[in-house]
This record gives structure tokens, C-alpha cells and sequence, in this order.
């Protein structure tokens, strides 16, 4: 069945220009399209009229690489839960919609180009702590290191975020603390992470504030709109670890930096 | 590694130039806060026992003498470094979103939650009320020092300071809603198992702190506490 859809599509050239809605009409969208392969029709239509296609993030458009993303509606990535916009089809949507899409907003995410965000304060996050130092080599025997099953598998879960900052876009306060709790629960689970912990939390949360997202104030916006299914306990996870290592940190003196 | 751990700076700054060291605090204020107000309402609710029993009770308190001056010294402290916390982040907060969406759902959080920032300065406005009319008596026409019981029904026999009772009591226990289970998330206390029971735990505390503290001013509008 194909249907009507009406488009509000937030427009703006670059960061520094103002942006405004302008809408679209689509109608002729068929039920089978995703959310993406029905802007690449308007896109292609704009580009045949002569003007500026509308620019949005994407890859992998299978839900797992995390470029995609923006407001449908308020929502980040749409109505459907556990979905990445390019995941949604449009059979969950009625002939005459009217869709209003929007770029994540927050002051940690400046507008690219309509409904693209530079997204890199996030990676600032990870490259602050979000990682384990090895000596590389031949990999070691897979079951040199005992893991407890249940902590491998809220490890994994916790990996799954492929930040895509949804959470932000949802968090009232634009908060980043899903994601980067995400990030140090991954670790902080397993036994890979140990040694690094306490340094960790410190330098990601400090890293969250000078990147310029607000707090967390458990609202729970960003567990239910997270593709990923990541939960509130990493966020709490995050606090313990942050409140743990801010109390028991020993500072590395020269001597031990030595060697 | 030759760069020291958050730059060598004290544990003390790194907990508070932290977000989340600013929740902690908050919730740890909070904590002491609430349990202020849980005492409050018991004692208060003795109104309902007559004048003698909260008059009595009144009289024990003020015997306490310097203690009470230390309890109240806290609890303002901790009042103080709650609303400060709330103002910073709140601060924080709006940096961090500069430019507002056109259209914004909301699909999970409770408006306990989105309006904390609003019912905190109503409930601390209510406070310094609260104060100059039963404690110190300058909000209070008919203030009679020390009959607590007498206070009580003149000061709620007119409506409009009842309604501004309910009102602020109506949004504390909209702030403890949210708050009760916030602070326990803030201090890093979950778990699948216990999280939903805690969250029950809290909403109902707020439940019940509201009526508690609602009945009385209604109580009195009605005629029932004279």
C-alpha cells in the first residue's frame, strides 16, 4: 500500500547558519520503504527540481554502526522501540502523517547540516579513558582468563551501544551519561578492565562536563529511546565507579610512571 | 603513563567540580532532607492528638536547647548545599542545550522528574513562609508564643494559607516522587532485583508524606481540628 506522508524537515546550511522547518510532501511513499530509503526519494526529487538534497547521516543502514539518527516526532529514531532510524519502515505509519524530523540537539553536537551532527565529542569521551592498554602480540589462549558468564554477558550488553547519541537527544538535561556508562561498564565488568578502573571513570565523567553535556537527573528518557537497549544500572554502575576511584585513586608519582 | 591521575588535584575538588560528585551531594543532602521531613510530619500529625500532646511535644523539643540549634544549624547546611547543587546544574543544564527542539517527546520520565527544578524553589519558598509563621511568628496575625496547638488552627483557618500548605505539600511529595528513588540512582544503589522495589518504597513515601502533611491544613478548613 503506498500513502501520503507530509514532512517537516529542519533545514540549515551550517553550523553557524539559522535554520527553520520547511515541509515536504511525499505521495507516493510505499509501506516497504525504510525511514532513510524514503528520504532518498525526496532526496531525488529535490536533486531533479535543482535543489539542496537534505543532508543525514548513514552507513551501514543495518542498525549497527550508529551514524544514523535525529527526531521523528520528538522521539530520537522514530516511534518504533529498540530501532535505529534506518531500521524503521514505514509501514508503522498511516497514509496523511505529518512527521516532524529534527537533528539531536545539544551543545555537544553541533549542527553539520540539517539533520547532521558532529557527533565527535563522543569519540573525546572514549579517547579520554574509554579504552584498555595491552602489550599487543599473538593473541592469549581464549580461556587463560576466567570470566563469570553473567558479568560477560552484561559486558556485552553494555558493548552493544554503538553510540549513536540518541540518549543525549532524549536527555532533558543533554546528558551523555548513558553512553559513557556504557562505555566503562563494558570494561569495568570484566576482568580486562581492572586495572585501569578508577583512572577511567575519573577522566570520562570529568571529559563529559568539558565536552558540554549536562547531568544526569534519572529521568529515564534515554533507556527508553536507546536502540541498543542499554539500561539505568550502567548509569548507576558509572556513579559507583566515579565515587569509588574519586575516594580511593592513588596518583601515579614519577617513580612508578618511571616504569 | 607520566600524567598524573585527574591532574593531581584533591579528591575533595575532583567529587565536586564533577557532575556526578554534585549529584551526590545532592542526594546525600537530600537523603538528610527527607528524613527531616518524615520526623516533621510524625510529630507534626500529633495535632490531630489534641492541644496537649503537640504542645508537649513542642516543649520537648525546644528543651533540647543547643542541640536544636545544631540540628537546625545542619539541616539548613544541608538545605543550602542541596539548592546550590540545584542551581549550578540547572545552569549546566541549559548550556548544555542551547537551542530547543521544534517538537520534543517525552516518552518515559514522569513529570515528577521534569519539574524538579520547579517544585524545589516553591518547596523552599514554602520553607521561609513556614518558618515566619509557625516558628517565629512575624507571617502569623494571631501568633501566641509557644501554644503551638492554637497557632496551628488560626494559622489554617484562613484559606488562603491553607491552600498555599496544600499546594507546597502537594509539590514536596511530587519532588520526594522523583527524588526518594533519584538519590539512591545518583549514589550508584541499583539493581535489577531491588531497583523496582525501591522505586515503589519511594513513591510511596512521597504518597504518604503528601497526605500527612495535606490533612492537616485540611482538617483544620473543614472545622474537624478546632
Amino acid at each position: 500500500m503506498n500513502m501520503r506522508i507530509v514532512l517537516h524537515i529542519w533545514r540549515q546550511r551550517n553550523r553557524a547558519a539559522q535554520g527553520r522547518m520547511v515541509r515536504y510532501e511525499l505521495p507516493n511513499v510505499s509501506e516497504h520503504m525504510s525511514f532513510l530509503e524514503m528520504l532518498d526519494v525526496l532526496n531525488e526529487e529535490l536533486t531533479r527540481k535543482g535543489e539542496d538534497p537534505v543532508a543525514f547521516e548513514h552507513d551501514c543502514r543495518e542498525g549497527i554502526c550508529g551514524c544514523c539518527g535525529f527526531m521523528v516526532n520528538g522521539v530520537p529514531h522514530g516511534p518504533q522501540r529498540g530501532t535505529t532510524v534506518c531500521q524503521l519502515h514505514m509501514r508503522h505509519f498511516r497514509d496523511g502523517d505529518e512527521l516532524w524530523l529534527e537533528p539531536f540537539r545539544a551543545a555537544a553536537f553541533p549542527v553539520v547540516k540539517d539533520l547532521m551532527v558532529d557527533r565527535s565529542s563522543l569519540d573525546r569521551i572514549i579517547a579520554a579513558g574509554g579504552y584498555v592498554s595491552v602489550n599487543t602480540g599473538s593473541a592469549v589462549e581464549g580461556n587463560a582468563l576466567p570470566v563469570i558468564k553473567q558479568c560477560s554477558d552484561m559486558a556485552m550488553d553494555a558493548a552493544s551501544c554503538i553510540g549513536c547519541g540518541a540518549c543525549v537527544a532524549s536527555c532533558p538535561n543533554a546528558s551523555a551519561s548513558l553512553f559513557t556508562s556504557a562505555k566503562i561498564s563494558h570494561l569495568a565488568l570484566l576482568p580486562q578492565g581492572q586495572a585501569e578502573r578508577d583512572r577511567r571513570a575519573i577522566r570520562m565523567v570529568a571529559r563529559m562536563l568539558e565536552e558540554g553535556f549536562g547531568y544526569c537527573t534519572n529521568t529515564g528518557e534515554c533507556e527508553a529511546v536507546c536502540p541498543k537497549g542499554i539500561t539505568l544500572d550502567n548509569i548507576a554502575r558509572m556513579n559507583r565507579d566515579f565515587l569509588k576511584a574519586a575516594i580511593t585513586y592513588r596518583e601515579e608519582t614519577a617513580a612508578s610512571a618511571a616504569g | 603513563m607520566s600524567t598524573l591521575v585527574a591532574g593531581g588535584r584533591n579528591r575533595t575538588a575532583i567529587l565536586y567540580e564533577s557532575v556526578i560528585g554534585k549529584k551526590i551531594i545532592m542526594a546525600v543532602t537530600g537523603f538528610v532532607l527527607c528524613g527531616f521531613v518524615a520526623g516533621h510530619t510524625v510529630g507534626n500529625l500529633q495535632l490531630f492528638a489534641g492541644p496537649e500532646k503537640l504542645n508537649h511535644y513542642a516543649e520537648l523539643l525546644q528543651s533540647l536547647g543547643g542541640a536544636l540549634w545544631a540540628i537546625r544549624g545542619f539541616l539548613l547546611l544541608c538545605a543550602g548545599l542541596h539548592i546550590a547543587m540545584a542551581v549550578q546544574l540547572t545552569k549546566l543544564k541549559w548550556e548544555a542545550r542551547p537551542a530547543a527542539y521544534v517538537k520534543k517527546a517525552s516518552i518515559a520520565s514522569s513529570y515528577a522528574a521534569r519539574t524538579m527544578i520547579w517544585s524545589g524553589p516553591v518547596i523552599g519558598a514554602f520553607l521561609v513562609y513556614h518558618i515566619l509563621h509557625f516558628t517565629t511568628g512575624q507571617a502569623h496575625p494571631e501568633f501566641v508564643k509557644g501554644d503551638v496547638y492554637r497557632n496551628v488552627v488560626t494559622g489554617f483557618q484562613n484559606p488562603a494559607a491553607a491552600l498555599f500548605y496544600m499546594i507546597a505539600n502537594i509539590l514536596l511529595a511530587i519532588h520526594l516522587y522523583h527524588g526518594v528513588w533519584s538519590m539512591f540512582q545518583s549514589l550508584g544503589v541499583a539493581h535489577p532485583r531491588y531497583t523496582p522495589l525501591l522505586k515503589t518504597a519511594a513513591r510511596t513515601y512521597g504518597y504518604v508524606i503528601g497526605v500527612g502533611n495535606v490533612s492537616m491544613p485540611l482538617a483544620v478548613l473543614a472545622g474537624l481540628v478546632k
